[in-house]
């Protein structure tokens, strides 16, 4: 094979993506389909409380697509970080949604599920034989996070996925991976430089990012070749330029020269950019070092409490001028009137002041006319969050503070009811490295011939 | 002369590296402003600090990516994303002390 064709549709399942586009690229006769399903960006909650954070009916119309396409070309289909976070329940929801589909469209196929949940017996053990590494400003893994965890996750690499290939799967749902692996797996299985595959991967599994304009939700061609790889846009509206495509490199990462990842990391220190046509970039001189004994990355989350909040603003002059004395009194107040006999924090996110930037904030005086306020209030049940909430929310309406000549109430709250139970929340409890020397054994495998 | 970052820079942007990492990139229109402001080096670990009100210690990194015309910084969380206390669950509207950053060459 002089050239391996992988055809990206959207950034994540779900995500969505023009049909027209990926119509383009499946008439290029790609030899793999392959996408990314998942992301911490949204944070704890979703691998906390097993929920996916991409909506079922959206999935379902990106993987009918995929799914069609790739048992019509005869292709495989990969799928990295099933459900959002990757743990087997988020899995679950995703093997379900494609016995769905082909039950719907008549197709039949065998189907690799990659398991990237951990036991916690068998973390701990990995732990006390010093296996456990802290990543970066993470704080070190004790025994109790990972007893406290509901689920932990690896990042699974390559060898996954390439075992589940050689193994005759036609279709392959990965739980957590590494999000360039689902691409490189097959890429590296047929023979291709593994770090131009991973950098591919790289790029491939944000989609059209790389591309001017950017988007998430539109379709990408990737060309490998023996010592090259290229990316150009299937949707006739973007272009790839050798700056788009290199500044993507600096996305979300730490660094843009290293990339750590699962048993080595892509360093692409020598790497060049060149324009193919105004639109296609062809990419050279990415290197991978690996590692003498491999790592893969340990996500985790805990339950942190149960949270309520009210969402209300103010116009006040005078009120604003004292917001932050106010908030102070309101909160005494809560814990006089209260008398709570369990702990619970209260905090107040006041918008127009320093809401979206806390204490990193420069500048957190208020020049607004109007501020937003939304009271938070966390406490070890829902009904002691909702107390705290209720309680707070009343002293916050009716308190007197200096110079009040408004005193009807101090803010205005744009809904009935005012206050909203949002139910468990969730922290991140594990993030660290696993060092072991056979990777492979990590994931479990099991197959699946589906019909329809 | 003063020169505002906001008017040399195609792009600059905050986000996410991970659950405990924020990283800010620039990307400069030109060239000769990329190597102008490397060579003077203007971003570094103690204007970051100063921009964001942080120690030093907890500026992770500053790398100048030429392919790119970019700059990168990368801080410690002030918190894991989505923890008691968050304001930016994917961390990408802390720019904008980055985005008023005056400097002169």
């Amino acid at each position: 094979m002089e050239e391996f064709k992988i055809l990206s549709p959207s950034g994540i399942v779900g995500y969505g993506f023009p049909e027209e586009s990926f119509l383009a690229g499946v008439a290029l006769k790609p030899d793999l389909i392959a996408c990314d399903g998942g992301s911490t960006d949204p944070g704890p909650y979703y691998l906390g409380s097993g929920i996916p954070f991409t909506n079922a009916t959206a999935v379902k119309r990106d993987l009918t697509l995929m799914l069609k396409a790739a048992r019509d070309l005869n292709i495989p289909l990969v799928i990295g970080t099933a459900g959002g976070c990757g743990a087997d329940v988020h899995v679950a929801r995703e093997v379900g949604i494609i016995r769905e589909i082909a039950k719907e469209h008549h197709l039949s196929f065998k189907m690799a599920v990659i398991s990237a949940e951990f036991e916690k017996e068998a973390l701990i053990e990995h732990l006390h034989k010093g296996r456990i590494e802290k990543l970066g400003p993470a704080p070190a893994v004790t025994d109790q996070d990972i007893a406290d965890s509901t689920h932990i996750v690896a990042q699974m690499g390559i060898e996954p996925i390439m075992a589940a290939l050689d193994d005759g799967a036609d279709v392959v749902i990965c739980g957590r991976c590494y999000d360039p692996a689902a691409f490189a797996a097959p890429a590296i299985r047929a023979g291709f430089d593994k770090a131009l595959s991973l950098h591919l991967g790289k790029i491939l599994e944000c989609a059209t990012i790389c591309a001017t304009p950017g988007s998430a939700s539109d379709c990408m061609m990737g060309y490998l070749g023996k010592d090259y790889f290229e990316v150009e846009p299937l949707s006739p509206d973007r272009k790839c330029t050798p700056t788009s495509v290199s500044a993507h490199t600096l996305y979300e990462k730490t660094d843009p020269y290293i990339l750590p990842g699962p048993g080595g990391h892509l360093n692409l220190l020598d790497c060049t950019f060149t324009a193919v046509s105004d639109r296609r970039v062809r990419v050279q001189g990415s290197r991978f070092v690996p590692e003498a004994v491999p790592t893969v990355k340990l996500e985790g989350a805990k339950e942190a409490g149960f949270r309520t909040i009210s969402i209300c603003g103010n116009r006040d002059p005078i009120f604003i001028s004292q917001i932050d004395s106010i908030l102070e009194n309101v909160k005494k107040r809560t814990a006089t009137n209260l008398c709570a006999d369990f702990s619970y924090r209260l905090d107040f996110i006041v918008y127009g002041k320093n809401g979206v930037m806390g204490a990193l904030e420069p500048t957190p005086t208020v020049t607004s006319h109007e501020i937003g306020i939304v009271i938070d209030a966390v406490a070890d049940t829902a009904e002691h969050s909702a107390a705290v909430c209720s309680v707070a929310r009343a002293a916050l309406l009716h308190y007197g503070y200096e110079g009040r000549i408004a005193t009807a109430g101090n803010v205005a709250f744009p809904f009935s009811p005012s206050d909203v139970k949002v139910g468990a929340i969730y922290t991140f409890s594990v993030y660290a490295l696993l060092r072991y020397p056979d990777p492979l054994s990590l994931f479990s495998r099991s197959y699946e011939e589906v019909t329809p | 002369m003063k020169i505002a970052l906001r008017e040399v820079a195609s792009v600059i942007r905050s986000k996410n590296a991970g659950p405990f990492e924020l990283t800010f990139d620039v990307i400069l229109k030109t060239d000769d402003m990329f190597k102008k402001m490397r060579e003077a080096d203007v971003i570094n670990k103690k204007t970051v600090a100063a921009l964001y009100c942080i120690e030093e210690s907890d500026v992770i990194s500053v790398v100048w990516f030429p392919s790119a015309k970019a700059v990168k910084a990368t801080i410690v969380r002030p918190m894991a994303s989505g923890a008691l206390g968050e304001r930016d669950v994917y961390g990408a509207q802390q720019h904008a002390p980055l985005m008023n950053f005056c400097f002169e060459l």
